[in-house]
Order: C-alpha cells, then structure tokens, then sequence
C-alpha cells in the first residue's frame, strides 16, 4: 500500500531579498532541498517551529507558489510541466485547511455560498451543489440550519468544521491542514481530530497535517517530518522520531514538549538553548550547529545529506555515517 | 515556607448589561501559598484571564462589578483605593501577560523601560542600570547588555518575554500572575520560560499564579490546580489529585479528551454541546446541559463542595451519592 | 440569528446621530432633484424681463437674476446638476480607482511600480491646476469638468483599495479559494471586492463635499457648467458682477453649498463611526 502520492526531490524554494541597487540579493531559504514522500493513504505530520519553512512547503506542495528549484509530483504528475487540464484536476484533488478558523471562509459569503462556490465553479448546477453541500455537513456533523449563517456569527469549532466540509466537497484525494486545532479548545479540538481520523478512514484519504503541537501529531500522524529552518532534519513512522529521535534537534525538541503527565515532570531535559533562529541570516554548514551540543567543526563549514536507514527512516546530520548507517562514536 | 499568600474569597465578577448582570465568575475560593506555582486552567470564556485581572483591577470594561473578598498578605485589596492598587502593582503583586509586544513601549529601549520601575524605588540612574543588566542574566538573556540597549521590536517573541519578567522580577514581587505567558511562543522557547518561572520560585520562593489553557504547562510546573468552567472553580488539589484522579465530571472528560496516547489507542473523549458564553446567574450547575451524569437536581441546585483528601475539592452532587 | 451583515448594519444607523442628520439632508436633495418641476415654480431659464433683479419677496422667493430669472427655481433645478456631479464625479473615480487598486495590490510586481507611479504623478501637481489643465486639453462644460476632477481624484482610491486590497489578499480565506480553482479575476471580484466595500463607502461620502467643490470651483472660473445651465457655482460667478444691487444672487447658492456639502461631510462622518467598529470586530 506504499504507493506514493506527493513526492518532492530536493526541493528548493528560497525568496530574493532585494537588498538595494548595489549589494547583491539574499535569499531567505524557506525551503532548502527536502526530499520527502508522502504515501496514499497515511497521515504524514509536519512539525516545525516558526520560521521552519513548513506553511511554505505546503504552499509549494498546493502550487500556490512556485518552486526555486525542483518540482511537486503529484500523483505522477509533475505540477511545473501540467497542462491546463491536468492543473484543473489538480485543483480538485487536493484541498487545504488553514489555521485560524476565523479567517478560512469569506466574511461576507453564508456558509453554504463558501461550501457550494467550489462545486460552482467546477461547472456543477446551483442545485445540485446546494445538495452536495448538504451532504457534507451532515459528513462534518453540523446541523444544515447553519447553511444560512455568515461566519461571525459561529464558533471556533464550528468554522473548522465548515472549512473541512468545504475542503471535501470537490471529493480530493489529499488534505492539507495548517494548524488545524490549534485556536480551538481543548474539548473542540478533540471533536475535530476524531472527526478528521473518521473522514480519513471512510473516504480513503491522505492528510498532510502541520502543528507545532507534538502531542496532537503523536495522537494523529502515521509518519512524521520534523523541519528546522528550511532544512527536513528527521523523517520516520511515529514511534520511530517520538520514542527513539536521531537528529539533535528532534531529541531537543522532544525535551522541550510538555509531557501531560505530572509523575515525568523531572525527567531528565536536556533543554536547547538559543532562539529558533532565523531564516534571513542563516548559519554556515548545518543550519542547526549554534544550537547542537554535539557540534562539530565540520558542521561549521559543510552541510549534511539526508542518510536513509534500510526502514526508511531519514536523518540529515553528520552523526550518521552513510556508510555504516549506524550511530556513530559521540560525547554527550 | 508555607505562609498563606492570597486568598480568594468568594470572588464574583458581574458585567452590567441591559437588562441585568452576566455573571463572568461566580463564587471562586482559593488560596495561593509562598512558593507555590498554582495554576488555573480552562478553556475559552471560562474566567480565567477574569480573574487575573480582577485582583489587580485591570478589567479593561467599565461596567465590572467585583465582589468577594481578595485577601493579600491579610488585607482585602478589593477594597482599596487606586492609590493603594498603585502601590502593590509591580512590587508586590507582578503581572505578565500573552503577547509581551503588546506590554512594551516600541520607543524606549528595553533596558530603560525595566530601569524605570526599579527607579521608583528611588535607586540612582546608574545603579538601576546595573540591576538591569544583572536581572536580564537571570532570566538568561544571552547578551545582556546588547538587549538592554535594543528596542522591543528587535528582539524575538521569547527575549521579549524574558524582558517582561525580568521587569517583573526587578521590584521582586512576592505573586507573579502569569496570563498564558507562552502561548505565542514556541516549544522550545517555552521550555525556557518554564524553567525561569520554576527558577523564581526555587531562588526567590516566588508564588506564581498561572493561567493557561494548555495542560501540558500544568503538568510540567504546576503544583495546585484549580480547574474552571464557566465562571466556576469545579475542581481544586495538587497536580497530582487533578491528573490521577479527577473526580469531577469536567474535569474527567476532559483529560480523556487530551491527546495523551496515538490513535492506535482508541479515539479522543468529546463533549457534546459547546462551551457557553457568560450566563446569567441562576441557582444550578452550569456543566449541567453537557455532563453525561445530569440528574434532576443540577438543574436548579447548586452543587455544594465535597472533599476527597484536604487538598482535593471539587463541586458536585455527585459527592452526595459517594458519601 | 441570521440576519445579514446589512440587517444588523440597517438596524444600528438610526441610533447614529451624523449619519441621519446627513442622510436627510441628503435625501431632501435627491427629493428636490426628482421634483424639481413640480417644486420649482418657474423654470430655471424663464426670464422675467419686467422683475430684473428683484429681492426675495412672495413671487420670488430668493429674487430674481440680471436676467429676471427666478433664483429659487434656478437653486431647485441647480439640485439636479449637483447630484450629477456627485454621481458621475464619484463614480469615474471609484471605477477608475477600484481597478487600478486591485490590480496592483493583487498582482504587485512591475504593474503596481508602473501604476503607483502614474498615481503620485497626478498627486505632484496641484488638483486645481491639472483639472483646468485636463479642461483646456479635452474642451469646458460640465461632463468634462467631472472628467477632469475624477482624473485628478481617481489616486486616492487607488491609494486605498491597493493597500486593502493587500492586507486583505494575506488572509487565510484567499489561498484555498486559489487551491480550488478560483481565477485572478474572480478572487479580486468576488473574495477582495466584497471585503472592501465597507471602506469604499466611507471614503466616497468624505470625497463627495470635495468633488462637488471642485466641479463647482470650475463651473466659477467658467470652465464647467456654461450659461445659461443653473449650476450654483456658476450662479455665484454670475452674481458677483451684482454683488452690490443684488447679494442674494451669491447668497443663495453659497447656501445652497454649505447646505450640501455639509450634509455629505456629516453623512460621511455616521458613516465611517458605523461601518469602522465594525470593520474592527470583523
């Protein structure tokens, strides 16, 4: 079942900084050269701290802006090469979910003009799109007395619900969600992230799903991607990046994440120090050395390669020796 | 070490309305000890943040009534003048709140703003300066003196935080109310928040009242937690009581509906219906239209309080058919 | 509840005091316009040979001109000129501006440096200045007067509309629109547009005093309205030659003036303090 549905190859999407007439440019490397595959089916989770360059990634991957270097194949189709059908398609077979429920519907269309303008505007009748909305309501369990409501006027909670209805009713293949229940409270977000595990199962789909939140990706994700300042530092099944992290920063950033059990409260952390860094003056070599315990010169100068181990897991540092594919020697 | 700090009695917040009151918080009793980092955790629209403000009377509406008793140090500052509040704001009662960029004026440099505070203690220009310096190596500022003389917006989310409590800290306050501090900020810039706010109360026996809606920060740092649902204290005890052994209905539901375990391990506990707006105030207890529990006399009965241990309270009948 | 964002803005604008000021005013000038001929008791170009400048009396409610033309009439019929002016004047700037403001907030990039620049041109050399430029070029009367005051007016907009236009394309709901299909066209149409709409309403109502004044500052120096049209500016132009023998031949339509653009100011006024809290809590 390890067919593949979004691969991406080095990818690289970096935006010029215009730093006046007579410098030259700088880039902000948003993207820098990730190799990722996301399979049909599965649920990939993307986490990353602002400034990692996921939300980019996931523009690049929906073609909302277009890659520096490389190209998305989506579906075996190369989306910098389609042709104007082959785009049209595109378009219905993947669907995105932005954070902040507030903001992902036009203020000043009634919930059913959001949810039907998709349909609409793939060529279905006004009457036929008012049903298809129907139905998916009743998919996000909203009551269709809200078709009417304008967006104000409704809670977090059920906005989000609303997004996903939308989001499903052109029947995609793949969904993108961006923060999806990170504005919501705990008891909504609970209904949402059962909500999205039951539309995943019934329809077959493929959930592209980005948070910071580690203990929502750990609940929801079959594979995870861990993303640091443009780089795809860490890429394996849940249990393998949660419970047995490789990369420096996985293991910090598993450290740092709030545990919800009080009796672990004094594990032992072994917290990063410094700031997230930031994308416009990147480091030298490996984008994460100033903040690496086990940092070495050569990871001043030179930038690593992604290492696949023989179970597909993905590391990108110098640690791991492409030869052995083990762990190497290191003090820590 | 165990000296009794605040105490909250009875506390109830109204806002006036056409037509009546809605009642924001009702009826909370607490008490914050020295050196205790107590935590008050809710979801949206539950009175948290309400009450934070409320004992320093910085409700931003003008139409609040406050009523009940705040007890500080075993005065009732609920009854004091402006001028009082003025005197215990900032030194012996500090606040912190979401998004530090907001609490910073963008045209003085951080170092001066935090300078100014501790010169209301009429400490010279130089000496404050030299305190600046010094609080914003406790809070582990990396560059101390570069920070103190930048402004607010060339510094990240996390610095800028640490300038809030390094201002905070520099009139050493004796209760610091921390209004969801690293919301805005990242994990691992939390993690070091955290452990500045666990530093104050092991260096300096700072007691902290925490609000927050992210359990996970409870159950890192906390050591009381008062659980709130509309406007309400349902449920009160050491971190441990609340996480091992919830009695409350809320309270239950709601750490079944934490995404502790992954989803081979079974789906999230919901809760029908929605979190309510202010309600009015009626006899009654306000999780009844969602508690899977109900029973006739939630509908007009308010819940009295029942013990588990000395600790651990919580407020609903239920608790009569236990005894 | 589903009222419509409109109900609800209905219902709150009888509570504000400058918008209803405004609105009548407004509205008993719309009223004048439409019934002008059966307002007005003479026609706007009937000379009375016999009652050459004569003051305000029972027959003459405002007196006659020069030409013995009745001043009341004149002002009643002067109505329609003034809300053409407004309405056309308005109307090419917003069309003008709208499109020019969408285009460079939505697309960036070479055409908004291109358009942005043709915009702060035209603000370089004075408003007045260009317009009798513009006239000279394209020929007087009151048509091009409007034209000549829109071109000059149309940057504000455009000002405006591309900085909303900008703020607005970065919110959450105009990606997935992209995602599923939606064209350029149709995302600056039918998501931005829509959005903008409650500003454009406030700043036409501030603009209108302005492009009335304008028209009518033209129509003075004999550049717009020609005679023997009841345009008050060029009734004022007319009267000052009989300031001495005949003030209400100034008087009047100043009044007349002040009495609209102080009702589209104060309309402009309710209406910004309706629709600005609102934009906020949107």
């Amino acid at each position: 079942m390890s067919e593949p549905i979004i691969e991406l190859n080095n990818l690289k999407k970096y935006f010029a900084i215009n730093n006046g007439v007579l410098a030259k440019n700088s880039y902000v490397k948003a993207v820098d050269d990730v190799t990722l595959t996301v399979n049909k089916g599965e649920i990939m989770g993307l986490v990353g701290e602002s400034g990692s360059g996921k939300t980019t990634l996931a523009r690049v991957i929906l073609n909302l802006t277009k890659p520096t270097d490389s190209h998305v194949t989506f579906d075996g189709v190369n989306l910098s090469k389609a042709t104007r059908k082959e785009m049209k398609k595109f378009r219905t077979e993947v669907a995105v979910v932005f954070q902040d429920p507030a903001s992902n519907l036009n203020p000043r269309d009634t919930v059913m003009g959001s949810i039907t303008r998709p349909l609409i505007l793939h060529g279905m009748s006004k009457k036929e799109a008012d049903k298809k909305a129907l139905e998916a309501l009743e998919q996000v369990k909203m009551d269709s007395r809200y078709l009417n409501s304008y967006p104000h006027q409704l809670s977090g909670g059920q906005l989000q619900r609303i997004a996903i209805a939308r989001a499903l009713v052109l029947d995609p293949k793949v969904m993108i969600l961006d923060e999806p229940t990170s504005a919501l409270d705990i008891s909504v977000q609970a209904q949402i992230l059962n909500l999205l595990l039951d539309l995943q199962e019934n329809l077959g789909l493929t959930y592209l799903v980005i948070t910071h939140d580690l203990n929502v990706i750990r609940y929801i994700s079959d594979r995870i991607a861990v993303m640091y300042l443009g780089k795809l530092v860490e890429l394996g099944t849940t249990e393998e990046v949660i419970d047995n992290p490789k990369h420096p920063y996985t293991m910090g950033l598993m450290a740092a994440s709030p545990i919800l059990n009080p009796h672990e409260r004094n594990r032992e952390k072994h917290l990063m120090q410094g700031d997230p860094g930031s994308l416009i003056n990147l480091p030298t070599g490996c984008h994460f050395h100033p903040r690496c315990p086990y940092a070495t010169e050569r990871c001043k100068k030179e930038v690593p390669k992604d290492i696949i181990f023989p179970d597909g897991h993905q590391v990108n540092c110098f640690l791991y020796d492409e030869k052995n594919k083990t762990t190497s020697e290191y003090t820590g | 070490m165990n000296e009794e700090l605040l105490k909250l009695n009875k506390l109830c917040v109204d806002y006036k309305v056409k037509g009546g009151y809605l009642s924001a918080v009702k009826n909370v009793s607490f008490s914050i000890n020295k050196g205790e980092i107590f935590a008050i955790v809710g979801e949206s629209g539950c009175g948290k943040s309400t009450i934070a403000h409320s004992i320093l009377h910085l409700l931003p509406e003008h139409n609040e009534v406050i009523k009940g008793n705040i007890y500080f140090k075993g005065s009732d500052i609920n009854q004091f003048t402006e001028k009082q509040l003025e005197g215990i704001r900032g030194r012996d009662i500090g606040m912190i709140f979401q998004n530090p960029l907001d609490s910073l004026n963008p045209v003085y440099t951080t170092g001066f703003q935090v300078a100014e505070g501790i010169m209301l203690d009429n400490v010279s220009k130089i000496d404050a300066w030299n305190r600046v310096v010094q609080l914003f190596k406790d809070v582990k500022m990396p560059d101390a003196e570069k920070r103190a003389e930048s402004y607010p917006h060339e510094l990240s989310g996390g610095m800028r935080q640490r300038v809030m409590i390094a201002m905070m800290l520099a009139r050493m306050p004796e209760l610091l109310i921390a209004d969801e501090p690293t919301t805005a900020l990242d994990v691992t810039i939390e993690a070091q928040i955290l452990n500045i706010i666990k530093e104050l109360r092991d260096k300096h026996n700072t007691a902290v009242m925490l609000i927050t809606h992210n359990f996970g920060l409870v159950a890192e740092v906390a050591d009381m937690v008062a659980v709130m649902y509309a406007g309400e204290v349902v449920e009160q005890g050491t971190v441990y009581d609340i996480f091992d052994n919830p009695k409350h209905p809320y309270t239950t539901l709601l750490m079944k509906a934490l995404p502790r375990k992954t989803k081979k391990e079974g789906r999230l506990q919901t809760i029908g219906g929605s979190v309510p707006r202010l309600t009015e105030n009626k006899p009654g207890c306000r999780f009844e239209n969602r508690c899977p529990y109900a029973m006739d006399v939630c509908k007009n009965q308010d819940p009295a309080e029942y013990n588990v241990t000395d600790s651990h309270t919580y407020s609903c009948h239920l608790g009569k058919e236990v005894k | 509840m589903n009222d419509s964002p409109l109900k609800e803005f209905l219902s709150s604008c009888y509570k504000n005091v400058n918008f209803m000021i405004g609105f009548i005013i407004v509205l008993s000038i719309i009223i004048l316009a439409i019934f002008a001929d059966q307002i007005a008791p003479y026609g706007y170009d009937e000379a009375h040979p016999q009652d050459i400048l004569v003051g305000p009396s029972s027959q003459y409610l405002f007196g006659t001109d020069n030409m013995g033309r009745d001043l009341f009439s004149r002002i009643v019929y002067g109505t329609r000129i003034t809300l053409k002016v407004a309405l056309i004047g308005a109307g090419l700037e917003l069309i003008l501006g709208v499109t020019i403001g969408l285009i460079c907030g939505y697309f960036g990039g070479f055409w908004d440096r291109a358009l942005t620049f043709i915009a702060d041109m035209t603000w370089c050399i004075p408003g007045m200045i260009m317009a009798l430029a513009v006239v000279t070029i394209i020929g007087s009367g009151l048509t091009n007067a409007i034209i000549a005051i829109a071109l000059v007016g149309w940057a504000s907009y455009a000002r405006m509309v591309r900085a909303k236009t900008m703020s607005i394309k970065n919110q959450a709901f105009i990606e997935p629109g992209i995602s599923f299909g939606e064209s350029s066209p149709s995302i600056m149409f039918r998501y931005i547009l829509p959005n903008i709409i409650p500003v454009l309403i406030v700043t036409i109502s501030m603009e209108l005093p302005g492009i009335v004044m304008s028209t009518t500052t033209l129509s003075f120096l004999g550049v717009g309205s020609q005679p023997p049209s009841p345009d008050w500016g060029l009734m004022v132009s007319e009267g000052i030659n009989f300031i001495s023998r005949g003030p209400w031949l100034c008087i009047f339509p100043g009044l007349a003036l002040i009495y609209t653009v102080f009702g589209f100011n104060v309309l402009g006024e309710g209406l910004r303090d309706l629709l600005d809290p609102r934009m906020k809590s949107q």
